[in-house]
């Protein structure tokens, strides 16, 4: 490609045949329901921290599906557990144990009680 | 020397490590306790609160009271052991006391055959020894039905007893074993000597004097050995719970309360189960899953021995948290909290989670009525207009807190383990209540309510809205004209075992509609299935517990099913044909106009 001396914007490819889907799998393992995900957004519509914030939890899945760690543990820290996208999901993906999981995934931390240590 | 064999040494060294061992554990448990719970303790040790705390160990730990209520057999069981075992003892003491002058072989009155020979001659001796007799029968009979609930755990009115570890069967064997010891001893000494009683001399007149001599040292031997090994295992097992249990009362009574975290107090609770397994029957992961070995008996079980530490998380996670083991605990175990403290989340609960709240500011409400409809009324908005039109009714001014915005209250979070997550919020919340001047807060939500109530500390009173109507109808400040509708009513696990919110829901509803009664209801209410305390079940399992429990509701074949929880709405309403309403709905549709 001829080189202009400047550019419009950096590329916003995502390489996922480079990505690693390693905590994605392992979310998808610890939340089978995951896996019925349609991606319609309905639990971001109803979610009640969205309503003060621009925490987005299906954007959140989909960083995860595509291998984007980034941010994640920053933006799940935001859910109030108080468990609406659950309720109102169309293929019952059961979120809130999503999200508690994600969380556990990313953090790579077990409960306390898992690692014997009380 | 008098008064002394050397068969007793087993029964005198197991006696004493039983005693130095609950001594170390209780010394050292009362040592971890938190130090706000120390300080309640010692507060109130030397007030007049350890009168009923007696009374209540005499109650519960020898009687078996709250078991009785529950099951008679099983209250049966329970008391001829404890209760009988220790008048046993208590009665055996004051015989060998009148009949000896010994007072420094304790022993004496545990083998007081043994050392006694002469026939009962007096009156009073004759008294003793046919009521050391009875009591040893009384025993004996309790013993006989724990073998019948083994072989058949029906027959005493229970689905499904424990399963145990090996240390808990060979005691419990050891246990069975102790009073048939004690009868084939006592009735050889009394075919010999001719010292027994109604039982043992009747027994004993079957042996042969030639065999009965022969026999006498190993029985009694065997008796001496076998409470030795029920001594020496008694705190590693489950038995521990004998003694336990009273110092657990007495805490209780003394007002130390769980941690969020485990002490020492948890520690005292979690050796006062007995394991007895009445929690399973009617879990409902139990009784429509089948799901086994997460039922509270299990979750203290794996905290408690070391072999199943690794099991504390699957068994702590798999939980409806509907309450309904609480109710049926006979220890009255704090086993929600014991739950909470096993899902602690560690790492991932961070504090300053919730900073994007810090811009919300609270609105000016001084002289108007808070009502918070919860994040779940949002899904059931009928419930919040119902609401609404009934404070325009009453004409009462009120301040949707959360009409637009939802902070939730916290207690989802700290049902799933996140402690500092839950406290951040509930700040929060308490701030925004304290600046608004608002005079009373109405909920719909009995889980927000449950919060409220015992996690906040709000100057202002709070009110579920089944209190708020009821008290609204009962003060005559709200109208409401009788339907010809009948109803059945769900009592919602927070609300009802909860918080113990049964009459007020039933008044209100008897005010606008007829009431149907069904089976299980009140203090047995069955859970709607989607409460948040659970995060494994799918949503068929869940479906599963659901359709259970519109099964027990729609049996009267009702116009209408009543709830008061708009997630108990929000699950019915999918499950079934009959209309499924809140009370507040009921109401507003039969206002009179």
């Amino acid at each position: 490609m001829a080189n202009f001396g400047f550019s419009i914007k950096k590329t916003r490819s995502i390489q996922l045949n480079e990505a690693s889907l390693a905590k994605f799998r392992q979310a998808v393992e610890a939340v089978p329901s995951y896996k019925n995900c349609i991606g319609c957004g309905g639990c971001t519509a109803t979610c009640s921290a969205r309503q003060f914030t621009d925490f987005n939890i299906r954007k959140v899945h989909f960083s995860l599906r595509r291998g984007q760690y980034e941010n994640v543990a920053q933006e799940l820290q935001k859910c109030m557990l108080c468990g609406k996208c659950t309720l109102i999901c169309p293929r019952g993906v059961n979120l809130r144990s999503l999200i508690i999981n994600m969380r556990q995934i990313i953090a790579n931390a077990n409960e306390p009680f898992e690692d014997g240590k009380f | 020397m008098e008064n002394f064999n050397p068969f007793v040494l087993p029964f005198v060294l197991g006696a004493f490590a039983l005693l130095g061992i609950c001594v170390y554990k209780y010394v050292r448990w009362i040592r971890q306790f938190d130090r706000a719970q120390q300080k309640v303790f010692y507060k109130n040790l030397f007030t007049g609160k350890f009168i009923p705390a007696i009374w209540e160990m005499f109650t519960e730990c020898l009687l078996h009271l709250r078991i009785t209520k529950k099951n008679w057999r099983l209250g049966y069981m329970h008391r001829s052991i404890a209760f009988g075992w220790f008048l046993l003892i208590f009665v055996g003491a004051i015989e060998s006391r009148i009949g000896t002058k010994d007072h420094f072989h304790f022993w004496v009155a545990i083998f007081y055959r043994f050392f006694h020979h002469t026939p009962p001659a007096n009156g009073t001796e004759i008294f003793f020894t046919n009521l050391m007799d009875l009591l040893l029968l009384y025993v004996l009979s309790g013993v006989f039905l724990a073998l019948v609930k083994k072989i058949r755990s029906r027959i005493l009115g229970m689905q499904r007893a424990t399963k145990h570890s090996l240390m808990d069967k060979i005691i419990r064997y050891s246990l069975w074993g102790i009073f048939p010891l004690r009868l084939l001893s006592e009735s050889v000494t009394a075919c010999i000597y001719g010292n027994g009683g109604f039982l043992t001399q009747t027994i004993g007149n079957w042996f042969s004097l030639p065999v009965a001599q022969f026999l006498e040292l190993p029985f009694w031997s065997l008796y001496s050995i076998d409470l030795c090994l029920f001594f020496v295992l008694l705190p590693f097992t489950r038995y521990m719970h004998i003694f336990t249990e009273i110092f657990l009362i007495y805490f209780r009574r003394m007002g130390v309360k769980e941690h969020t975290r485990m002490t020492g107090f948890t520690k005292f609770e979690l050796s006062a189960c007995s394991r007895c397994g009445m929690c399973i029957d009617h879990c409902p992961l139990y009784k429509d899953l089948d799901i086994p070995e997460v039922q509270s008996v299990y979750l203290l079980r794996n905290l408690r021995n070391l072999e199943y530490h690794k099991d504390i998380v699957t068994a702590a996670k798999n939980c409806l948290m509907c309450n309904r083991c609480v109710e049926d605990c006979p220890v009255n175990i704090d086993l929600m909290n014991i739950r909470r403290i096993a899902r602690d989340k560690g790492k991932i609960d961070m504090p300053d989670s919730y900073s994007y709240l810090k811009n919300v500011s609270a609105f000016n409400a001084i002289g108007r009525v808070a009502y918070f409809g919860g994040c779940m009324s949002h899904l059931t908005p009928g419930i919040t207009q119902s609401m609404e039109s009934i404070f325009k009714a009453v004409g009462q001014d009120y301040w949707y807190m959360d009409e637009l915005k939802t902070i939730c209250c916290g207690r989802p979070l700290l049902q799933q383990g996140f402690n500092s997550q839950a406290a951040e919020l509930r700040l929060k919340n308490t701030e925004l209540i304290r600046k608004s001047g608002a005079t009373a807060l109405i909920t719909s939500c009995p889980i927000c309510y449950k919060s409220f109530k015992d996690e906040y500390q709000l100057p202002i009173p709070v009110y579920h809205h089944t209190e708020y109507l009821n008290m609204l109808i009962e003060s005559g400040k709200l109208k409401v004209s009788k339907s010809d509708l009948k109803v059945t009513y769900h009592d919602p696990c927070e609300l009802g075992r909860g918080r113990h919110i049964y009459q007020e829901p039933r008044k209100v509803l008897q005010a606008v509609a007829t009431l149907l009664k069904i089976s299980d209801e009140k203090e047995n209410s069955l859970c709607c299935g989607m409460n948040l305390g659970n995060t494994v079940l799918t949503l068929e399992q869940q479906t599963t517990i659901r359709d259970n429990t519109l099964a027990c509701l729609n049996e009267p074949n009702p116009d209408v099913i009543a709830t008061a929880c708009p997630m108990c709405k929000r699950a019915f309403q999918h499950g079934t044909n009959a209309n499924v309403k809140d009370i507040a709905e009921i109401v507003a549709d039969n206002l009179e106009k």
